[in-house]
């Protein structure tokens, strides 16, 4: 477990786990292959014989609606079977480990797991235990990574605002916990934005977090400042009241994202959030539903990048494991 | 059993000498060096051509999992271990289960380690029952039943008042307490450094502060009750600075690092490596190279095994979610002569850190070759190289950080008491 085996010896993409480590090519190759799957969503029939006879397994060891169901309708729409498996309240509840788990579901011939997980790293562990034919796509560890959100976000930033080197982009809130800010960080520094922001108390900010690259700002208003992208991050409801913040409303007077404090950035700013939102919180239902929201073609995209990392994964099974 | 060691290389940590001269050995004591007592004649002669003989290794802690988790590891397996290893005297401490917070306990661990007249173990007893940091265990008599010390394991009492009573109770007969310093709450649910790597991986945290936090409380506690402290497992650049001052002020303290800490940092953990999940965390390059110089300067007293067997299965998880500890007895010795290589310390300096530091400060006849003393004498070929794999280590435990990596220095005999207890069939 000592490198990162996300690559095959052809350097092509064998599992994704996180986004650090990938060179700008691989990231751009998902991108234009998802933009070449736009259209099926409006085709008649709205799907691609591309994962025919593949089976994918999602594995959400925690719950989720929207990541699963996206996941879901990608393998779909790629032709693929696809079974859904909330193990956290199945196999793990009866004392199975999670390799145990994921032997006996590779000995059903899985080609592809999904997995989402509540500790950093769960998808790298399952990468290395899993056969050579087997692909592994993070849908989310712990605090680590979020790959696939992060791509997502890459694309609908791509999609508004076409090349990123001269972007400047804020990532507002809880860091500290999120694992698809940090997938952002990695995604938009390999990408070569000219400055990433990260604005929050320095309770949700991690120490010396500057070392990924990136700026911190505890005034929203001067993070802000000529931002051509805002990326809001959920504010978990456990972490509202206590010793990280006092209060919600506190939280939303210094950084939830209202029409005001939206004006500091450039006036074409485009906000996103990765969602679930929390109206009130976070975000200002005005801002939410307003002109510079992108927030739903976030969700749709989702489905183009998702169809794009499973067919490249299952494209590249010449490679070899790494 | 007499026996003649000849042609070796005699390693003198306390003298700070190497000389070539035979060794002697009768009714478990060392008779004579360099030449051989009037009608000696040896039942075993062991050839140390281009070897060194050097006292058995002292280790400051060495979990033997005796009692309560026997299925991680047996006396059996562990003792064999710290034989392979060159290890003729431990310390275990007292986190096994129940706690060794009852004479009878500590007895029997005595009584079954005895009984295999192997390497000597020195438990520690438990601070406080159950080593929950309310109440105060029997120390008096867990002393008589064998106790080396007190020790709440790897944790503080989170209680002050507790842990000033503690010490108060335990200076009142001289007792030495072992620490780990590690503020409970500052390290609540953290595995890892607070540093790039938690911050990348997404890792909870252990800032430095619950290290140094610990170390200022303790400090300040030993001034108030006099109690003689020896502090384990020292992770960061601070405390080793905090270590200095209270020596330099004549603070009667001691204090150990681990074999992780000294070679290996936050950075290993690489792409969650779960063998790298140990307490303390591994912690910044900056922190290593200060414990380094420490070790090497003496702040820093001893170097320790840390070996916390522990099962396959549980480091099969999720960094977070997996077991802390890692197997040492068997690379204690090549990973002091790594480090005496790396940093240029004569071998005779290095080797004290783990034979006549840790000797002295246990008080006891253990750490120095000498005509008269106890016959713990290991004997090693430097030159020999060797991988760390599972099927080399006679431990239970198989996980560590340094596994497929290779080490140089092998033992290939071990006596404890005048008893040739190890001897390696390839040397």
């Amino acid at each position: 477990m000592n490198k990162n085996i996300q690559l095959n010896q052809a350097g092509q993409l064998q599992h994704l786990l996180t986004i650090e480590g990938l060179p700008p090519s691989i990231l751009y190759q998902i991108l234009d292959t998802a933009k070449s799957y736009e259209h099926v969503a409006h085709q008649e029939i709205k799907k691609v014989p591309v994962l025919q006879g593949k089976s994918v397994f999602n594995l959400f060891f925690e719950p989720s609606t929207r990541t699963r169901t996206t996941f879901e309708i990608a393998a779909k729409r790629l032709s693929a079977d696809v079974i859904n498996l909330n193990v956290s309240s199945s196999s793990q509840s009866k004392g199975e480990t999670l390799l145990d788990t994921v032997d006996n579901l590779s000995a059903m011939q899985a080609d592809m797991f999904v997995v989402r997980h509540a500790d950093s790293g769960a998808a790298h562990l399952i990468a290395n235990h899993v056969a050579p034919n087997i692909h592994v796509i993070n849908a989310g560890d712990g605090r680590h990574a979020h790959p696939t959100q992060a791509l997502l976000d890459m694309y609908t930033i791509r999609h508004f605002k076409g090349k990123f080197n001269h972007l400047k982009v804020a990532i507002v809130g809880d860091v500290l916990h999120s694992r698809v800010a940090r997938s952002q960080i990695h995604a938009l520094t390999t990408l070569g934005v000219s400055e990433v922001r990260i604005i929050g108390p320095k309770t949700l900010i991690p120490r010396n977090v500057e070392r990924m690259g990136v700026h911190v700002f505890h005034d929203m208003v001067q993070g802000l400042k000529g931002v051509d992208v805002v990326i809001m991050l959920r504010l978990q409801n456990e972490r509202m009241n206590g010793a990280l913040l006092p209060s919600r409303d506190e939280y939303f007077k210094f950084y939830g994202l209202t029409k005001d404090k939206l004006m500091h950035a450039k006036p074409d700013a485009i906000v996103m959030h990765p969602g679930p939102m929390n109206r009130g919180v976070e975000i200002d239902s005005e801002v939410a539903d307003g002109a510079q929201s992108v927030i739903l073609s976030q969700v749709t995209f989702g489905i183009a990048v998702r169809m794009a990392v499973m067919s490249i994964l299952v494209g590249n099974h010449g490679g070899g494991g790494a | 059993m007499k026996i003649q060691i000849t042609r070796g290389k005699i390693v003198d940590p306390q003298a700070q000498t190497v000389v070539a001269a035979d060794v002697y050995i009768a009714a478990g004591k060392i008779v004579s060096i360099d030449k051989a007592p009037q009608g000696f004649v040896p039942n075993r002669i062991i050839d140390a051509h281009e070897k060194f003989i050097i006292p058995g290794l002292v280790d400051l802690s060495a979990r033997l999992r005796e009692p309560g988790f026997e299925y991680l590891a047996t006396l059996e397996s562990e003792m064999l271990a710290a034989s392979a290893g060159g290890v003729t005297s431990l310390v275990c401490p007292p986190d096994t289960d129940p706690p060794l917070d009852e004479p009878g306990l500590v007895e029997m661990l005595k009584h079954r380690a005895k009984g295999k007249n192997q390497t000597n173990v020195y438990p520690l007893g438990a601070l406080t029952m159950q080593l929950k940091g309310e109440r105060l265990t029997e120390m008096g008599e867990l002393k008589e039943a064998g106790c080396i010390g007190f020790s709440q394991a790897n944790q503080l009492i989170a209680d002050k008042q507790v842990l000033l009573r503690a010490m108060d109770y335990a200076a009142t007969f001289g007792f030495s307490v072992w620490l780990q310093p590690q503020d409970p709450y500052l390290s609540k649910g953290g595995v890892a450094h607070d540093g790039e790597v938690a911050n990348r991986l997404g890792l909870p945290v252990i800032p430095s502060c619950a290290e140094s936090i610990a170390v200022h409380t303790i400090i300040e506690l030993m001034r108030e009750t006099g109690a003689r402290v020896h502090l384990c497992r020292i992770s960061t650049a601070k405390a080793v600075e905090l270590i200095q001052r209270a020596k330099e002020e004549g603070l009667p303290i001691t204090a150990d690092i681990s074999i992780n800490s000294l070679h290996l940092t936050e950075h290993d953990i690489s792409y969650f490596d779960s063998n790298c999940h140990l307490i303390p965390p591994l912690r910044s390059i900056e922190d290593k190279e200060a414990l380094r110089k420490g070790l090497k300067e003496g702040v820093i007293d001893v170097l320790v095994s840390d070996h916390s067997p522990v099962d396959e299965d549980v480091k099969q998880l999720p960094f977070q979610a997996s077991e802390v500890g890692a197997t040492g007895l068997e690379l204690l010795l090549p990973l002091t002569l790594k480090w005496s290589q790396e940093d240029n310390i004569p071998l005779a300096q290095a080797l004290s850190r783990v034979t006549s530091r840790p000797a002295d400060i246990l008080g006891i006849h253990a750490g120095k070759i000498a005509v008269g003393e106890q016959a713990d004498i290991c004997i090693f070929d430097p030159e020999r190289e060797w991988w760390v794999t599972p099927n080399m280590l006679k431990s239970q435990g198989k996980n560590t950080p340094f596994v497929n990596r290779p080490l140089l220095g092998k033992v290939s005999h071990t006596i404890i008491g005048g008893f040739l207890i190890y001897e390696d069939a390839r040397a």
